[in-house]
């Protein structure tokens, strides 16, 4: 590959087009897939800063019983804490912004199959997100229910619930049309030669995020109308007094938001798929088993809702089924993580940024998942459920894995994004921080749980004041780390080395094109002739 | 293939609906039974032949638009759009008459009947309401393909658009094909 060694002097896809008078003009209304990608990653990146800081406070205020936020104030915080990062960051995110910047390249095509369908979901974003944040400042109070929303008190209360279901509503919409975006483009625009099975992980497992994007929103959209349609017009479905049923509301919440996290973790899963070859050398390991686990998952990840209700009152064979459903949905994942490690086995590892936070998602998203075991199991699930140790299971699945790939992915493909390096260093020092913290902050939860401490609770008896003290210093580390991580990240953006085409010897299309990104993706559209990651057979 | 995945997504949207319906009708069949009487059956039954005769006139201007009768797919997509706002016209007429009978949510009369009969009414509005918002929708869009029509920007080599609609308007008829015996027949 000629480029591999060529240091470009343009900017890429940041060049001014001259079509709009205004910067802003320009980028708001642009319907390039990498402009519009970038311009997600640094609002999902600015939620997920809203979203620590108050992760943060919520941390500071257990750290002792009685002080700093009260009982009100603390309902406030954690919805808004939960809302915003899965709302607002982590459910788009990867397919939002690593998706959009990537996807046409891994496929070989210049741009997504819908650009301006494209354009409008990020237009919805921006429009949900402000919906969301407005209920924080108009008057009343911020949403107090919950990220989830539980009927009937999110029909009952006071506090800005409309305004911000409103919000989650649009922003479901948003989502929607990504999936549809992006399921089509795989369908109809990859390369000439890119059989389904010459189709890199990443595109797969965006492939099988689309469909529950596409096929478990819409759920979502009907429950939360209902919500509003209850509060403004006294629609009774989940009210008793109106012969409604509020396990309802939990069936229906729990039919999108179980899919929802398999939209979070799936993506992830492809971003660690495309980094752990690159740095092993190696080929992935069974690499259909790997595209079809992506698709299993998301096909048995329907039927498992049920598993969030163990206590609300079910039949027995009901939880025996969605418990039994829930360990199968396990074994798909452990095919990746098994996979994974076999494509390190024997591999020529080299220890960059990109694997460090990789080879963490595995050990930290295999603790999150076998965790998920233990509480899928039924008789243990009716002491740990509503307890912190659900609390840790979910941040280690979801800040663990899925928050993990992020960073991963910002560091893998930086040069790629930014024309520059990074530090690799201060990655390292950044990733130890973040690491050691993280595992303090959350593992402490476990054991917070099992001793029975209640999770949502602002306040608690003094024999668990230990724990929290402990998770509390954790956060603060974990805190030190991400400060870390992004500060030079971001100074790497103006002061870094500047990149070439292909830093790390990848061998999937993105990797053949200048850093940073040209504004046509390809001068000629690459025919493909070999599997992906085809390092053994170059050795040769 | 866009737009097949986007109705996919309004199936399971509606879906949900029906589910609600399902689970409460389940629980509630003689309250359901006796509150469909208060539907009237001959509106009902004018509105489904009207949106079927239009799911019919729109697929016959797909059709000769493929054959470059531009005049005729015109007159065929008025003809859909006339009894889109006729089907919403009617359905104008039934809510109104049951608002004046003080039967809407959350009212007095309404819920002084039993249970059953505020789920199935709650269900009504919510159903035929969202259903009617996408009628609306529809025809607003048709209106749009029957400009582009006379602005030959939809042709014979290009009707892409002109077929996603029909798609569309065929969905939203299909949704009433269920609506209607769910809310009227079950008496």
């Amino acid at each position: 590959m000629t480029l591999r060694n060529e240091i470009p002097e343009v900017a890429g896809f940041y060049e001014r087009t001259g079509r709009y008078r205004w910067l802003i003009a320009e980028w708001m209304m642009s319907t390039d897939h990498k402009r519009i990608g970038v311009m997600y990653l640094m609002a999902l990146l600015s939620f997920f800063s809203v979203g620590v800081v108050l992760g943060f406070i919520i941390r500071l205020s257990l750290l002792s019983p009685g002080w700093l936020v009260g009982q009100q104030g603390y309902n406030e915080f954690f919805t808004l804490h939960g809302v915003i990062q899965i709302f607002l960051f982590i459910i788009p995110g990867i397919p939002v912004a690593f998706g959009n910047i990537f996807l046409p390249i891994l496929i070989g095509t210049q741009d997504v199959a819908f650009p301006k369908i494209n354009r409008l979901s990020w237009w919805l974003y921006v429009a949900g997100a402000a919906l969301v944040l407005l209920s924080i400042f108009i008057k009343g109070r911020p949403p107090d229910t919950g990220w989830t929303f539980y009927a009937p008190y999110s029909v009952q209360t006071p506090a800005n619930v409309s305004i911000a279901v409103m919000g989650v509503f649009v922003l479901g919409f948003s989502s929607i049309l990504t999936g549809l975006n992006f399921v089509t483009t795989i369908h109809r625009m990859r390369a000439p030669g890119m059989g389904w099975f010459r189709m890199p992980a990443f595109p797969w497992t965006l492939y099988a995020t689309g469909w529950v994007q596409m096929l478990a929103t819409p759920v979502l959209a009907i429950t939360l109308l209902f919500i509003f349609l209850g509060r403004f017009f006294g629609v009774g479905f989940f009210d008793p007094t109106k012969g409604g049923d509020p396990i309802l509301y939990e069936h229906l919440f729990w039919m999108y938001s179980h899919p929802a996290v398999y939209i979070m973790v799936l993506p992830a899963m492809g971003i660690i798929s495309e980094i752990v070859p690159v740095f092993s050398r190696r080929s992935l390991f069974g690499y259909t088993a790997i595209c079809m686990s992506a698709l299993g998952i998301a096909i048995v990840g329907y039927a498992v809702w049920g598993h969030h209700m163990f206590t609300s009152g079910m039949s027995d064979t009901a939880r025996v089924v969605f418990s039994f459903v829930t360990f199968l949905v396990a074994v798909p994942s452990g095919v990746k993580i098994f996979n994974w490690v076999s494509t390190l086995y024997k591999g020529s590892i080299a220890v960059d940024a990109p694997l460090l936070f990789a080879l963490s998602f595995i050990f930290l998203f295999s603790i999150g998942g076998l965790t998920g075991l233990i509480i899928g199991a039924l008789a243990t699930n009716l002491h740990l459920h509503g307890t912190y140790f659900i609390v840790g299971h979910f941040h280690y699945v979801m800040f663990g894995g899925a928050g993990f790939s992020i960073i991963a992915a910002l560091h893998f493909w930086f040069p790629k994004i930014t024309g520059r390096m990074y530090n690799e260093k201060f990655a390292k020092i950044g990733w130890l921080n973040l690491f050691v913290g993280f595992n303090i902050l959350y593992f402490s939860m476990f054991v917070l749980g099992f001793q029975g401490m209640p999770r949502r609770y602002f306040d608690y008896p003094p024999q668990y004041h230990t724990g929290h003290v402990i998770s509390t210093m954790g956060s603060w580390f974990l805190a030190i780390g991400l400060i870390i991580i992004f500060a030079n990240l971001v100074r790497s953006i103006f002061k870094g080395e500047k990149a070439p085409a292909n830093p790390w010897g990848g061998k999937t299309l993105e990797w053949t094109i200048p850093s940073p990104l040209p504004r046509e993706n390809f001068q000629e559209i690459p025919i493909i002739t070999r599997r992906p990651y085809s390092y053994e057979e170059e050795a040769k | 293939m866009g737009m097949w995945f986007f109705l996919f997504t309004e199936i399971l949207f509606f879906g949900g609906m029906f589910l609600l319906y399902s689970i409460f009708r389940y629980n509630y069949a003689q309250d359901f039974h006796a509150a469909a009487a208060e539907e009237n059956i001959i509106l009902g039954t004018i509105n489904t032949v009207v949106l079927l005769t239009s799911s019919f006139t729109i697929a016959l201007s797909i059709a000769t638009m493929k054959r470059g009768e531009k005049i005729s797919s015109i007159i065929l997509q008025l003809a859909t759009i006339l009894m889109g706002v006729a089907f919403l016209v009617i359905k104008y007429f039934e809510w109104t008459a049951k608002i004046n009978l003080g039967i809407y949510p959350d009212s007095p009369v309404l819920l002084a009947l039993s249970q059953g009969e505020i789920l199935f009414f709650g269900l009504y509005y919510v159903m035929t309401g969202l259903h009617g918002l996408h009628v609306l929708i529809g025809v607003v869009v048709i209106s749009f393909m029957l400009y582009f029509t006379r602005r030959e920007t939809i042709n014979r080599k290009e009707y892409a658009r002109l077929e996603n609609t029909g798609l569309y308007w065929h969905f939203v008829d299909i949704v009433w094909i269920y609506l209607y015996p769910l809310f009227y027949l079950i008496t």
